[in-house]
């Protein structure tokens, strides 16, 4: 078994699958957010629906990957997108939901309700208190939502090859199907690297994004 | 000017409505600044909370310069008036100029007239500008994030502020002394204010008046001075505590109680006979040796001896003088301290205009306590 060779021999390929990889899960988690975010703040101001969506979420996080996408087939399959990133994508859209959700419920009701009634006794209204306060107190816990969803979504994008979505997945089901070990072994390498990258990666943007004023008052807090 | 007209608020509905502000009706004048006292759940945050519709008004109504909180946006009246909190929530993810910058952008203030008015701000709080505006609020200590928190509120220029236990979570001294720089700068800038406390010394400090409520309802709406003075009824009395005569003392300054007698006094330039022969003549028992006005000591009849001695030699001087603006307590506290009965009371240029004794501070006090109540000199 020579993996260095297998890799070098397939380099390009290597190159190629990893961006498609990223690809699909850079769009899955970027539609995610258009759709979570807001979500997640619109909940933090209604309890009722907060427990009806954390829930919803809930359930379809404990559907199987493999068992989302044999459902999805038919339905798409009428608009002629049964097989391919199209499914690919609206499962690991789903998917995102949950983290995405919850860090964002979470972190804007975790601000410090003197914050909010200080907001509200000076005259903001509440996209103002939203925008200035707010949101900006609750980026670091919504980042780390984001963050969730990009690792975890790697993962699952892997077995996405199974429809044919493409990706790293590719390597891992051609690899079983071939019992080409050494294909095997390198998809299931660069899906972990690239894993470890992009959580590393979002913890810089997490940094990057949080307050400076919220980082200092993290720090004085500890 | 807030006035407050059978002001009710009831939360919830049915057999579990709580009645937490009781038809209060009272009037907050142009410039004062009134204190609302009371234990917790006394309904005096709720009143205040009112005041900016913060919480929505049962029944009554509020009227502020003549015209109902009713009639304006919501958003509109809580910006032209202060607000500061007890926990003074600072936003922590804008600086301080950040900070005090919000509602004067929401009022649509361009840049340089909000810079120019933070810097003033805080040169009025004694803290530099140049240090300050640039920093986040968790790197200021707890004083100065108060002092900040007074600006914020401060910074449009609004007539009204509405103030919840401003001052509630920094230590005592600290708190002292912003007290007593908020006085000052209330002093100058006279604005029309609402102050909850739960602490009567801090009432009694800050108020011009003080309204002091019960289970929602106002009790006693008066001056400090009446309050402790002439408690309404028994549960005012259990609440400025049986100490009470001695809390006026904190009220009335030496300038009232002096004594403004000026025979007693003798020009340091006088010798031992002169100023023998002067005590016997006018029957006094001790003199205060002036010089250019100022007193430079005292002495007393049976120390002096016939003879030449200057009395510049002879005068015992006094271990400090009283201010006209010092408060009695503290020169009674000073009295006791040094073991003196009288000490002379100076202006503010240093020069004597009284003396005050234990007698003095007894009769005065004899005296506020007999005068009667106007209404009840009324045939």
């Amino acid at each position: 078994m020579d993996l260095f060779a297998f890799i070098h021999k397939n380099a390009r390929e290597c190159v190629d699958l990893t961006l498609e990889h990223v690809w699909i899960v850079g769009l899955s988690v970027f539609l995610a957010a258009i759709i979570a975010v807001p979500l997640g703040i619109l909940i933090s101001r209604n309890e009722r629906m907060a427990t009806k969506v954390l829930n919803t979420a809930n359930i379809l996080m404990t559907i199987p990957s493999i068992a989302l996408f044999g459902l999805m087939l038919p339905v798409l399959a009428l608009a002629g997108h049964g097989l391919g990133k199209v499914p690919a994508v609206i499962a690991l859209v789903l998917y995102s939901q949950l983290p995405i959700i919850r860090n964002t419920y979470v972190g804007i009701k975790n601000v410090p309700p003197e914050l909010v009634e200080a907001g509200r006794g000076m005259g903001m209204n509440r996209w103002k208190r939203l925008k200035e306060v707010e949101i900006p107190m609750a980026i670091p816990v919504i980042i780390a939502g984001l963050r969730t969803a990009a690792v975890m979504n790697i993962g699952i994008a892997a077995i996405a090859a199974y429809i044919g979505a493409g990706g790293l997945g590719v390597f891992i089901q051609q690899g079983i199907a071939r019992v080409y070990e050494e294909m095997i072994i390198t998809g299931a390498i660069l899906v972990a690297f690239l894993a470890i990258f992009v959580d590393a990666g979002m913890a810089l943007i997490e940094r990057a994004l949080t307050p400076e004023g919220v980082k200092i008052s993290r720090r004085a807090g500890q | 000017m807030i006035q407050y007209k059978g002001v009710s608020k009831i939360f919830g509905s049915g057999p579990t409505a709580v009645t937490a502000v009781n038809n209060v009706t009272l009037h907050i004048e142009e410039g004062q600044l009134v204190t609302f006292l009371g234990p917790s759940g006394c309904g005096k945050t709720t009143l205040l909370r009112l005041t900016n519709r913060l919480l929505r008004l049962t029944s009554g109504r509020i009227i502020i310069d003549d015209r109902d909180i009713m009639s304006w946006d919501e958003v509109r009246l809580r910006q032209s008036m202060g607000y500061a909190i007890q926990e003074i929530g600072l936003f922590p993810n804008k600086t301080i100029y950040g900070n005090i910058a919000v509602v004067p952008r929401l009022l649509k203030w361009d840049e340089k007239r909000i810079r120019e008015r933070a810097e003033e701000l805080l040169i009025m709080l004694r803290l530099e500008p140049e240090k300050f505006l640039g920093r986040y609020p968790a790197e200021l200590s707890g004083g100065q994030q108060q002092r900040i928190g007074v600006a914020r509120c401060l910074a449009a220029d609004p007539d009204i502020l509405l103030m919840d236990e401003p001052f509630g979570a920094i230590d005592p001294i600290n708190r002292e002394g912003i007290q007593d720089e908020f006085l000052k700068i209330q002093a100058r800038l006279r604005k029309s204010i609402a102050f909850v406390t739960h602490d009567l010394y801090e009432a009694i400090k800050m108020g011009d008046k003080i309204a002091i409520f019960k289970e929602g309802r106002l009790i006693q709406y008066d001056t400090p001075e009446e309050i402790l003075m002439r408690p309404i009824n028994g549960y005012i009395e259990d609440f400025v505590g049986s100490d009470r005569a001695l809390k006026v003392l904190g009220l009335l300054k030496a300038g009232d109680s002096m004594n403004r007698d000026s025979s007693n006094t003798v020009n340091v330039s006088a010798n031992a006979d002169e100023a023998l022969r002067f005590m016997r003549d006018k029957n006094h028992s001790s003199i205060v040796v002036i010089e250019n006005g100022k007193p430079v000591g005292h002495v007393k009849k049976e120390r002096l001896r016939v003879g030449e001695a200057q009395l510049k030699s002879i005068a015992e001087p006094y271990p400090f003088h009283i201010n006209v603006k010092d408060n009695l307590r503290d020169v009674l506290s000073n009295m006791l301290l040094h073991d003196i009965k009288e000490l002379p009371v100076v202006d503010e240029k240093g020069d004597l205009t009284g003396t005050i004794s234990f007698d003095n501070i007894h009769r005065h006090i004899i005296e506020i306590y007999s005068q009667r109540p106007e209404q009840d000199n009324a045939p």
